[in-house]
């Protein structure tokens, strides 16, 4: 049915507000089915890109199709087949848990009866079957979040974006919001995420994208990410690192030193010699570890903090 | 800024049922604020003042201004709505981002609104009117006949009342609007007494409020009179109303979809 093998496409894709550009010409093709990852700082263009997958935010230059169709066509007809998860929750705070679902699902103009046949699976998919008459404000940040993901299901979406699902939430949360998101990985929904969490994108993206200053910076799956920007291990030193042997003595030794304040990181390829090495050292605490995204994260798109 | 036609489209009626059914829940102290104010003025004054006055315009007092009420609690039920309903739910309680997610579009959203705010004008107008009616001030058939024009009424207020609350950014904006507009609209525009008394060198100007032309219609078909120049008010009321919506839309896109 679909000739087009991708859900979102974009073609040297620009958004500029008063003529500073936020997202910056990027290229964009995600097939259908998986998740995609959009990782990058706060201001990298993240959230503006999702806004104009959406038809939220005008797009300024560059081709944008969604779901086989024209961004700049008929905005409704492609909104009718994705859920949005926001970053704020939104939820109508006029209305129980129950009644926030039906209202929501007739924007859609779903009939009255698939609309509770979908409530009676959707509430104890999130886990909020007993919550069904509760108000808005008697419930919890993690029970408004999972009523947000029931809200952007309501419509059995194609595509469900997710602006940072889990922030601010407790682990027990986070962990069965990403046990959700993989059973709906398998029934075919094409997930688009953006998170802050490294530990997040890895768990739950098939593939990604670094962002920063409104460009692509690197594509790939985690795993290949991975291995093609960083060292496969880490040795993180806190406490006395003044101690640590001087850096020509481990020239040998294919390591790559970061110093943040007290904490040395090592990233090396060849772990044990090194390790050899520190034991001499006193007053100091190691963490031998496997590479992971955020290495990557933080080597693509520096250490400085950003503000917003 | 998107200037672009608004389109109306029946998906408006979503959002106008969402309001119902919100207000559905409040009916009890929103019909006390929309009903019970103008129910005040017409016992208060109509009753204490109009023992004074006793005649104006050819009608006693007591329906003279229940004549008045009548279109000018649509155009003040209607404000209200149209500046802090509306205001609450594109702002602070984000409900409009979370329709933005779906089919619906601002300009239903906002065509939806205003329907809204001219829905509940008009059954505060129509409460009025029963109570003008038990207390013996209305009592020709074709008062009945203003139902439908309450509803042109609320439309007409609801527009610039949307316009106001788009490009505000806290409630704090309203008083200029509400003591600048409304409350001179309220008190020059016909409900008290007739706006031919006020001095000569204003009277052009009071055609270009709205609630005159509401008057000139509301108060002759409620008490049985001839109404004249039909027309000429009925356009002026659907033309603000239009531009109110046109404006509405174009500003509110302006907020929200950047």
């Amino acid at each position: 049915m679909q000739t087009n093998p991708y859900i979102i496409e974009a073609t040297d894709l620009r958004k500029a507000f008063n003529g500073e550009c936020v997202v910056n010409g990027i290229e964009l093709a995600i097939p259908y089915g998986g998740c995609f990852g959009l990782l990058g700082p706060n201001g990298a263009g993240k959230t503006t890109t999702l806004k104009m997958i959406l038809g939220h935010s005008p797009v300024t230059s560059g081709r944008l199709t969604v779901l086989g169709m024209p961004i700049a066509g008929d905005i409704s007809r492609i909104r009718q087949r994705i859920g949005v998860v926001p970053q704020t929750d939104n939820l109508d705070v006029d209305f129980t848990v129950k009644e926030n679902l039906q209202v929501y699902a007739s924007y859609f103009g779903i009939s009255k009866q698939t609309i509770d046949e979908r409530i009676a699976r959707l509430l104890p998919f999130v886990e909020l079957s007993e919550k069904a008459d509760t108000r808005i404000n008697q419930l919890s940040g993690g029970m408004q979040r999972r009523l947000s993901i029931a809200r952007a299901l309501i419509n059995e979406p194609a595509l469900l974006i997710l602006d940072e699902p889990t922030t601010g939430l407790d682990p027990q949360v986070r962990h069965l919001i990403w046990s959700r998101l993989r059973e709906l990985k398998h029934t075919g929904t094409t997930l688009l995420l953006t998170t802050h969490y490294m530990e997040e994108a890895q768990r739950l993206c098939d593939d990604l994208v670094i962002m920063d200053h409104g460009t692509i910076l690197s594509r790939g799956s985690p795993h290949t990410l991975i291995k093609h920007h960083v060292e496969p291990d880490v040795i993180e030193i806190h406490g006395a690192v003044e101690q640590l042997p001087a850096a020509s003595r481990l020239t040998g030794l294919d390591v790559r030193v970061e110093r943040i304040g007290e904490t040395v990181y090592y990233f090396t390829s060849t772990p044990a010699p090194l390790m050899q090495q520190l034991e001499d050292v006193s007053d100091i605490a190691c963490l031998h570890r496997p590479a992971n995204l955020e290495d990557v994260f933080l080597r693509l798109t520096g250490r400085e903090l950003r503000e917003g | 800024m998107d200037w672009r036609c608004p389109k109306i489209r029946p998906r408006l009626l979503l959002v106008w049922r969402r309001n119902l059914l919100v207000w559905r829940r409040l009916i009890v102290p929103s019909l006390l604020l929309n009903f019970g104010e103008p129910v005040l003025y017409l016992l208060g004054l109509g009753l204490g003042l109009g023992r004074f006055v006793g005649e104006m315009a050819g009608m006693p007092y007591l329906t003279f201004l229940a004549t008045g009420l009548l279109a000018s609690s649509a155009m003040n039920t209607a404000t209200f709505e149209g500046l802090f309903s509306v205001y609450t739910r594109m702002g602070p309680q984000r409900t409009y981002d979370g329709i933005l997610a779906t089919p619906v579009e601002v300009d239903d959203i906002i065509a939806g609104e205003m329907l809204w705010c001219a829905t509940k004008g008009m059954l505060s107008s129509t409460a009025i009117l029963v109570v003008a009616i038990l207390a013996g001030a209305i009592h020709h058939w074709q008062a009945f006949l203003c139902i439908p024009l309450f509803l042109l009424i609320g439309l007409c207020f609801a527009g610039p009342a949307i316009v106001v609350a788009s490009f505000s950014q806290s409630y704090d904006y309203f008083n200029y609007y509400i003591t600048l507009v409304l409350t001179p609209m309220f008190l020059f525009g016909g409900v008290f007494y007739p706006v031919t008394t006020l001095p000569q060198a204003v009277q052009p100007l009071l055609s270009l409020i709205p609630l005159t032309h509401a008057i000139a219609l509301v108060r002759p078909l409620s008490t049985g009179a001839e109404v004249k120049a039909v027309g000429y008010h009925l356009g002026v009321l659907a033309v603000v109303a239009l531009i109110g919506f046109y404006l509405a839309v174009v500003l509110v896109r302006r907020r929200l979809i950047k």
